[in-house]
Order: C-alpha cells, then structure tokens, then sequence
C-alpha cells in the first residue's frame, strides 16, 4: 500500500487518473523523477492472494473487468439506431487495469503500421492516417518497456519485426503442443513462425518468481505474480519511491479547469461516493480507449462547452475494434492445452497490407487454446456435435485435451462516425450518463477476416487436424471490444487530432491523454506493448517540461 | 480477441453483483464441511427433482459421473440463491412450459422424474430450441465443469472427466506433441 498519503486542498505536481497499463507506468516514471503523484484509480486494489482459478468468477462474471449492472454501457451500430444496454466493451477494473487479467500477448507494431497512409493512400469514408511518430521514434520506449516489466520473447526470431536495441530481458517460454503443432505446419507452408512475446516470467526476474504453468492466465490474476502487470511490476516501484500515492475505488466524474483554462485537478466519488476535489498542477488522462474520451466529454464548463481538449471535435471519434477470427482444429492426442500460459507461437506473414489483395487489412495468426472447461463445453464444441446427452458428453472427454485455436487479430480501419459519445437516457450508479458506442464494422475488416480464415484453415489441415471448424464472426456482427483503441487520436496538426506526438492535449498544455485512445491505426490489435511504450514517451517529455516550468 | 466473445451469451444473461458471488462461495464453503446433503435454498425438492431429471440428460451418468454425480443441482439452486437470483422467474416459467409440453405428450404421466428415459429425451427434443433450455443447459454445464465451491462439480468429477486438472503448477512436456515431436523440452 501507498505509504504516502496526500492532502486533497494540496497541488500536487501530477494527478494520474487510471492505474492500468498507461497510468501504472507513468505513476512510476514521475514519483522517480522526483515528482508527487496520486493515482485515482476507479476499480479495488488486489493481491495475488485475492485471486483464484474460479471460473465462473472469472469468466462468467464481472471479477477483474466493469460490472455493466454498475457501469452500462449502450450500444448501437448506427447513429440512426436507439442504443440500447449492451456490454459491447469490456476493460480491467482494478489497480493494474487491463494487464491484471489480459493474456499477455506483447506484440510491438511494426515500422510499417506507423506511415500506413502513406504506403497505401487513402481509403474512402475513413480517417486513415500515418501516425505523427514513427517506429524509431517508440523503439527506446518498447524497450524499456520490456525491461520494466518483463517480457520473455526471442529477439530476431520475427524476421518482420522493426529494428530492436536491445534483445528481451527473458528467454521465450516453453513450447507447448499447440505451438510444436504450429510451427512444423507454418514451416512447411513457407511461413516464419516466432515464439510468442509474452508478458509473462520464464525465469525470476528483479524478485518476481516465474510462472509455474498453471494455465490461467487469459481473463485471470496471476496467483504468483508472474505475469507481468502494472500491480506486481511498476506500481510497487512507484509506492516505493514515497512519492506516489495510488487511491482505489476512486471514480473521477469530471476533470476542473482553472480561469486560464488550464486544469487544476478532478473531482471523484470516494469508496463511500463522497465528492472528492484533488488538487494538481498537471493531469495524466489514463483512464483507457472509452473512459478517457467519455471524462473528457464529462467535463464540460463554460470555457469547453464541448467537452475538454475537443476543439477539433474528434474527442470519442475513430474508435478501433478488437477484431479478429477463430478457426479450431482436433488432434488425435492429448495437447491438454489448459496447461501453461495461452500462446507460445505465430506468425506475422500476413500482417502487412496488400493492395493488390483489393482491400486494405492484415493481421497475426497465433496458436493457442484459451477456453477453460465450463466455457469450452459452452462455447468451444463445433456445430455438429449434439448439445446434450450422451454424445456431447462424450465429444467433451474427445475435445477438450485434443483441440487447439488458431487466432488471428486482425486490422480494424479509423471510421469518424464509429464513436463513444454520451447516452442521453442510461446512467450509471453514480449518475453519470453511460458511454454510448456507435460502431459497425467497415467493409474492409470484414473482408480481412474472410480472406484470413482460410490461411487458418489450411495451417490446422496442414498441421494434421482430424477435424477443423471456424468459429462464427458474423453473428452477432459486434462481440466486446478489450482492445480499446482510438477516440483521443494523436497527431501534429491541432484540426485533426486531440493530442500531440507526446500525448499532451493539443488544447490544454498540463492535460496529458495517454492510452489507447491516442491510436490512430489499431496495427493488429495486441494494443498493450505501444499504449505502453507510448507513456513511456509521453513520461519522459512530461518530466522534461515539468523541469523546465514548462507545464503550465 | 479471447474467451469474451464466446462467453457473450452469458454475460448478457448473468451479470451479478460482487456481494453475491461471495456470498455463494460462503455457502458452498459451509456446506461442503457438512456431512448431511445441502438442503436447498431456493427450490423446493419436487422443483429440484424435476430440473435434475433434465440436467441428468443434459449430462448423462452412462459412461461416468454426469450432472446427478456431480451436484449440478445444487450448483443450480446456489446460483439461483446467488448471482443468477433475477433468473428465478425464467425457471419458474420456463419448468412450466416443459410441465405443459410433458402433459401433451405423456398425458399419463405425472412429472418428469418419473418418465422413462427415452420419453425424457424426447421431451427434452421438443425443447431443446428455447431460450429456457439454453439457460438450464448453461447451469448444468456451469455445474458440472465449474469450480467445485459452488456446489456442483463435486470433488472435481467433471474435471476428471473431461481430462483437465486444476493445479496450480505443472513442468514441461504439457501434451503429446511437445513431448514426441520437440525433442528436450526447451
């Protein structure tokens, strides 16, 4: 626990808001430097100890993510469209955020996803953009990503992959039957498969024990602290420093500005739902792709009658989807795939967009088995085995140990009118109106994901498959988004983005936005790796302006 | 992309409240010390009898434990005691149009428990498409495979059935094909 405390009515130097996979790494890179920083963060503090393999917790309900019977969330595929009530996204809920329960894949984009405009042109109906930063520009931040955190990975084996200064702090983990499977087809095919870089221990690391295979990983806390979340890595640095406090169950409702239109702290709900008025010189927004953008259009004044750091009105437009496809294959023998951490292969083969394809897309395929037993006799059988009696039950015993998924994640194209804006009729507990999300897939995603399904078919024929089966992706059309990307978009020209190539507002100089949301293409998807190279970054220059009185 | 999008169904049917679940596991932790069988919270015993005779086909006892062994009934009454309290009516509604249905086509028979089986399976054939039958589908399931503190899936039957153990570690060689077709673990 925080063994500072800091006094509301005082300005401390930075407010962070969202401890997750942005805040937890910015909260440790300014207590560093000398800074006094509070965390607000809206969801529990957990301990390993907390966490359980239970997963009707887990999985079937809300443990680690938002509660919609708390937080709802309305949904509508078009603006001419009545939302309705609808967990169309989901986001960890806890200090540690998303990277308490996320499966840990730690995918650095690529050069290419940085100046996509410019190799492809434009695309009709869009926002299609190049990012105002380039891969080199992020390389040092991937990096010490990596170090901070620590990632187990093999440098070079993804012959793709941009430059890289340094190799990954941890050797890969080890290969489970899904991946053996994986590579002898992906090689026979001529493909380049490459260990997984996961967010996860293969060996202890700066005092954390590495992980002992236990299998539950994606949607779970890590009971060891092996996987490598912002609670068990970063933040217990930033507590250490004496300098950070971080404030669970703290639900901010509006950031306040001061008369020169500066901002001057927020006010929150406390665990009792007292309003709290926190005091800073400067705020770092971290409060992911929907809450960021959704806070800044809470928080309206006379100055800002659109919302804050909206002057070019994108704020909550261009929202990405997580997006992907599922193809599963049956083998002869046991893979007992429930065994050790969801992912140890892929490939990044066709990842690049081809024009020559007719439409723009790609994305990674990776193998893996991320069902757990209740959800997998649910969810995971194919169509044609019964759904009751005899023969289900036996096809469970057959399947269970013998299937593998192969995943692709896929691009998801930058559409103004895909949107988070405010409900007008649904509250959430607090009384504050829900986040309303407009979203319909473009024609392009879709046409990525039917091109993709065939390459994964034929790596599971290929790889010896009894049987293969795709998992349907069009109905229904929207499945929640985790990848929360878009919303806040950076870039250089004030007119066209919300946030600078540093993730400062373009509006507000002591307003920092930094998480997803700052995502002007959503590479293929794996967002965790770039938000948090990207705070990295936007610490760095945070602290450089800070230094030189440059803040306000 | 991951398990959400499979688990989209029933996100949408349960959503619960933190109180709830903890008070479930409560439960279930003071039962399983008891040596007597739980008695039931929510259902009556001839409620209890009837929705066990369907989950008892959902996931039949022939070739090892099924949904009887298992508990799934008392899963079934602790999640409707608990975190799926607001399903309540659809049982309710849902048992007494499978009652209705039973009537028209054994209109000698007197409930479910007591049909043979291939009458049972025949009922559950004329219901297998409704939103009911999905959910009760769903609780057997969720009681026979689901963790066993909340009162199915006792002493992990289900588990051991289907071949997955919950451990909390395990070493290399996981499966068959990492053993004989990668040589060394690495």
């Amino acid at each position: 626990m925080s063994a500072v405390k800091f006094s509301s009515s005082e300005a401390i130097d930075f407010l962070v808001i969202g401890a997750g996979a942005a805040g937890g790494v910015i909260a440790k890179e300014l207590s560093s430097a000398g800074f006094s920083v509070v965390v607000l963060e809206q969801g529990p503090y957990h301990r390993e100890q907390d966490f359980s393999h239970d997963e009707i917790k887990y999985t079937f309900q809300p443990g680690l993510t938002n509660d919609p019977k708390l937080q709802p969330i309305t949904y509508r595929k078009s603006e001419a469209e009545k939302a309705k009530p609808v967990k169309a996204i989901e986001y960890g809920r806890q200090v540690g955020g998303g990277t308490v329960h996320f499966t840990a894949n730690y995918w650095r984009f690529h050069e290419s996803d940085f100046k996509e405009r410019s190799l492809y042109g434009s695309i009709t109906g869009t926002g299609f953009a190049d990012w105002p930063i380039s891969y080199a520009d992020l390389e040092p931040y991937y990096t010490k990503a990596e170090y901070d955190l620590g990632i187990s990975g093999l440098a070079g084996a993804n012959p793709f992959e941009g430059p890289r200064s340094k190799p990954y702090p941890l050797p890969p983990m080890p290969v489970k039957s899904s991946g053996v499977l994986f590579e002898r087809a992906t090689k026979k095919l001529g493909l380049h498969p490459f260990p997984a870089p996961m967010a996860i221990l293969s060996q202890p690391y700066r005092g954390r024990t590495a992980c002992a295979h236990c299998g539950f990983c994606e949607s779970f806390g890590c009971e060891l602290g092996a996987k490598s979340s912002t609670l068990v890595s970063v933040i217990p640095t930033a507590e250490r420093s004496g300098r950070c406090e971080i404030r669970p169950n703290s639900y901010v409702r509006q950031i306040k500005i001061d008369q020169r239109g500066r901002v001057s702290g927020a006010v929150y709900f406390d665990a009792e739902r007292r309003e709290i008025f926190q005091r800073a010189k400067a705020v770092m927004l971290c409060a992911n792709g929907v809450e960021s953008a959704r806070l800044l259009l809470l928080s309206t004044s006379n100055q800002f009658s659109q919302g804050l750091a909206n002057s070019s009105g994108l704020v909550g437009k261009y929202l990405m989807w997580d997006t992907g496809s599922e193809v599963n294959g049956l083998f002869e023998h046991p893979l007992n795939e429930y065994k050790s951490i969801q992912v140890t292969r892929l490939i990044h083969d066709y990842y690049r967009a081809d024009p020559k394809r007719g439409f723009y897309g790609g994305g990674g395929i990776d193998a893996r088995f991320d069902y757990y037993p209740a959800g997998f006799a649910l969810h995971g059988m194919p169509k044609d085995v019964p759904k009751w009696g005899s023969e289900y039950k036996a096809a469970l015993k057959t399947y269970y140990t013998r299937t593998m998924v192969l995943l692709s994640h896929t691009t998801s194209l930058a559409v103004e009118k895909n949107t988070i804006t405010l409900d007008p009729d649904v509250k959430d507990a607090w009384g504050l109106p829900a986040p309303r999300v407009t979203f319909d897939r473009h024609p392009d995603d879709t046409a990525t994901l039917r091109w993709m399904i065939p390459k994964q078919v034929e790596i599971l024929e290929t790889a010896g498959a009894k049987k293969v089966w795709v998992q349907p992706f069009d109905v229904p059309n929207l499945m929640p988004s985790r990848h929360l990307m878009g919303t806040c978009r950076m870039g250089d020209d004030p007119k066209n983005s919300v946030v600078n190539r540093y993730s400062r507002s373009h509006d507000i100089p002591n307003l920092f936005i930094v998480d997803g949301s700052n995502f002007v293409t959503s590479g293929r998807q794996q967002p965790t790796a770039t938000i948090q190279a990207l705070a990295y970054r936007a610490a760095d220059y945070a602290i450089r302006a800070a230094k030189r009185g440059n803040l306000s | 992309m991951n398990s959400t999008r499979r688990y989209w169904l029933s996100t949408c049917l349960a959503t619960t409240a933190w109180a709830e679940i903890a008070s479930a596991l409560e439960h279930a932790h003071a039962t399983s010390k008891s040596v007597a069988p739980p008695a039931f919270e929510t259902l009556d015993s001839e409620a209890a009898a009837e929705i066990e005779a369907i989950a008892a086909q959902i996931i039949p006892s022939a070739d090892g434990p099924g949904a009887r062994e298992a508990g799934v009934i008392y899963f079934i009454d602790r999640a409707l005691s608990t975190f799926d309290a607001d399903k309540r009516e659809a049982y309710y509604a849902g048992m007494g149009e499978i009652q209705q249905r039973r009537k028209e086509l054994f209109p000698s028979s007197t409930s479910i428990s007591s049909l043979t089986n291939e009458q049972q399976i025949e009922l559950i054939h004329a219901i297998e498409h409704s939103a009911f039958f999905e959910l009760l589908r769903t609780h057997t399931v969720m009681g026979f495979l689901g963790n066993p503190s909340y009162g199915g899936n006792r002493s992990g039957v289900g588990w051991e059935y289907i071949g997955f153990e919950d451990r909390m570690a395990f070493q290399p060689p996981f499966g068959y094909y990492d053993e004989k077709l990668s040589g060394p673990s690495k």
